[in-house]
């Protein structure tokens, strides 16, 4: 195990590291960082003089290596907007996102897990049918569509919830929902086809022979083996959700880094779009990092290969 | 009497495998429906110039936001009704296919190309070459896509060939996944040994041997790639920095009808719609090819 977490530890710093350079460069090179910061009025000589005065003159490696440098401490320079420092900014926007993010996932769990066990447990009648549909709606239906189309039901005709902001836990509810259901195809397919694989296993054959009763074999035996493959896809989502989540903040208004980085694209704020590029990367590193250690950890057939 | 038994014999009709591929392919009920509303939004792009009542970029402020057919006050000449500028939606909606259309091909031949190549030398050679491909698609699923493609697209210029670029260069990954493990069961059999044997290029092997018999899943992957763009396109244009007004593409109207979409909310659920059913049909036809070419029974 501890030979098993130092590759991965290894694997996951240099993934950060390759990512941080390979983001730093694209966002770099697809524009001239100086003329957007001097704005559209700028003569060339103040442009020059923002060049030099940001670092923008030296060699672009240098200027990677000094911004990483930076980052890993923490420091992601000023932003040319709010005029603060740019790790200020987000620290104050993270929670909200990670609460989202935490929601949409729970909603996505609640709704994707159940449906795709009770599709195993009854293939091909109804119920299945119904899971199928709500996954394949689920795929192609855009996350901004569904979020509209929940706002002028619950929000205009119902008037059920509150249609933009996040100042209560209501107005988290139907981003959630929104974030949520695209996540949910995955989820449920896996759960489907790691139950009837686990329920077709000899030791539930075993476990019904020997007269245990259904739900302590569905949950206890089932579910528990099924599930591995399910913890690692959940992470994955996880960490794809708080890319996503900067289409559905922009529609309910939601002020969180997807929200943030939506606005700093638009105002061409680099520092601020680097800065959130790398931690959403970063942040689906570690995340991927975990969940294979856990994975390792519950099913040791992995440590070795 | 043995010879009658020789002769039922041969009239037994062995159906040849294009025959079984055609039969299952009839018989897969997602497939067929797939494919039909597919080939109708193909025909919609196609025959835009023809079929479009108006010309889709004709404003005229006298006729703005009237409604579509179903409701009290649409009329026929504006079957969709028009947007707050005065343009005809249904020429807006089939011309906007084009769009959609072209950007999910384009998108997924770059990406597949890419993919598929990375994957095959990965899964084929193994070794170092596999740790390194590896490597790239973990790099590549770590970067969030909707915010790099969005934050690229927005510092070059929202044109259809950036778009294009930036999609097909960012969605290889699964390609690349599929490909690599499909490859590598292909590595070790029979008639991959014999070719080797035989002596016949690398180049070769791969294109004429493992090529041909990872297509199943190619297939699959490339509709999946195929709708994953045009979602995106949509979701950009949604954003407004996608494909540029004026323009129509759908997440783009989507986008200018979200202002009206409290008292005209079929100006979103148009686009929407049809957008919907067009990812919608492509998945169905993916999952159809995956079963149509799952060996025996196990579809």
């Amino acid at each position: 195990m501890f030979h098993y977490t130092l590759k991965r530890l290894l694997l996951a710093i240099l993934v950060a590291i390759t990512v941080s350079f390979v983001t730093f460069m694209l966002l770099r090179l697809s524009g001239d960082p100086a003329m957007a910061l001097a704005g559209e009025n700028a003569s060339p000589a103040e442009i020059q003089f923002i060049r030099v005065q940001y670092g923008l003159d030296r060699p672009i490696i240098i200027q990677y290596a000094d911004w990483a440098w930076r980052a890993l401490g923490g420091d992601f320079g000023q932003s040319p907007y709010f005029n603060q420092p740019v790790k200020k900014i987000i620290r104050g926007r993270l929670g909200i996102t990670m609460t989202l993010g935490g929601c949409a996932l729970a909603f996505a769990i609640c709704l994707a897990v159940p449906m795709g066990m009770l599709a195993a447990i009854r293939p091909n009648t109804w119920i299945d049918r119904v899971a199928l549909t709500i996954s394949v709606i689920g795929q192609a239906m855009p996350s901004f569509f569904f979020g509209l189309i929940l706002i002028i039901f619950f929000g205009v005709m119902l008037r059920w919830l509150p249609i933009s902001g996040s100042s209560t836990w209501r107005h988290f509810i139907m981003p959630s929902i929104a974030l949520g259901y695209y996540a949910t195809p995955a989820i449920m397919r896996l759960t489907r086809s790691g139950m009837l694989e686990v329920l077709a296993s000899d030791y539930i054959r075993t476990a019904r022979a020997k007269g245990l009763r259904a739900g302590s074999i569905l949950f206890k035996h089932a579910l528990r083996n099924a599930i591995i493959p399910v913890v690692s896809l959940l992470a994955v989502q996880f960490g794809f959700m708080l890319g996503g989540s900067l289409v559905i903040e922009t529609i309910f208004a939601i002020n969180g880094v997807g929200f943030l980085g939506y606005e700093s694209i638009a105002r061409a704020d680099l520092p601020m779009v680097q800065a959130i590029v790398l931690l959403v990367s970063m942040f689906y590193v570690v995340l991927t990092f975990f969940s294979d250690l856990l994975n390792a950890f519950l099913d040791p057939r992995i440590r070795v290969a | 009497m043995a010879e009658q038994v020789v002769g039922d014999i041969q009239e037994v009709d062995f159906p040849s495998p294009g025959q079984i591929l055609r039969r299952r392919t009839l018989a897969h009920k997602g497939f067929m429906i797939g494919a039909i509303v597919l080939l109708m939004i193909i025909a919609m792009a196609l025959l835009a110039p023809v079929l479009s009542p108006h010309d889709p970029y004709h404003q005229d402020l006298a006729k703005r936001m009237i409604s579509p057919i179903w409701q009290k006050d649409g009329t026929w000449e504006y079957p969709l009704g028009t947007d707050n500028l005065g343009r005809d939606y249904l020429s807006r909606l089939m011309y906007g296919a084009r769009i959609s259309l072209l950007i999910g091909v384009s998108a997924m031949v770059i990406s597949g190309l890419i993919g598929t190549f990375l994957g095959v030398i990965a899964g084929y050679f193994g070794g170092r070459v596999d740790m390194i491909v590896s490597f790239m698609i973990t790099t590549r699923i770590s970067m969030p896509v909707v915010l790099v493609a969005l934050a690229v697209v927005a510092l070059i210029g929202g044109s259809l060939n950036v778009i294009i670029w930036v999609l097909g260069l960012l969605i290889w990954d699964r390609f690349a996944v599929v490909t690599r493990s499909s490859t590598q069961q292909m590595r070790s059999i029979d008639y991959v040994s014999a070719a080797k044997a035989i002596g016949c290029s690398t180049t070769w092997i791969l294109l004429t041997e493992v090529l041909p018999n990872i297509l199943n899943n190619l297939i699959v992957v490339a509709t999946l790639e195929f709708a994953h763009a045009i979602l995106l396109e949509a979701a950009l244009s949604f954003l407004g920095m996608g494909v540029q007004p004026p323009l129509p593409s759908w997440g783009l109207m989507i986008s200018e009808g979200k202002e009206f979409m409290l008292f005209s909310p079929w100006m979103i659920a148009i686009p929407g719609f049809v957008l919907s059913m067009l990812v919608l049909s492509v998945n169905l036809m993916g999952d159809g090819v995956r079963d149509i070419t799952a060996p025996e029974g196990r579809s």
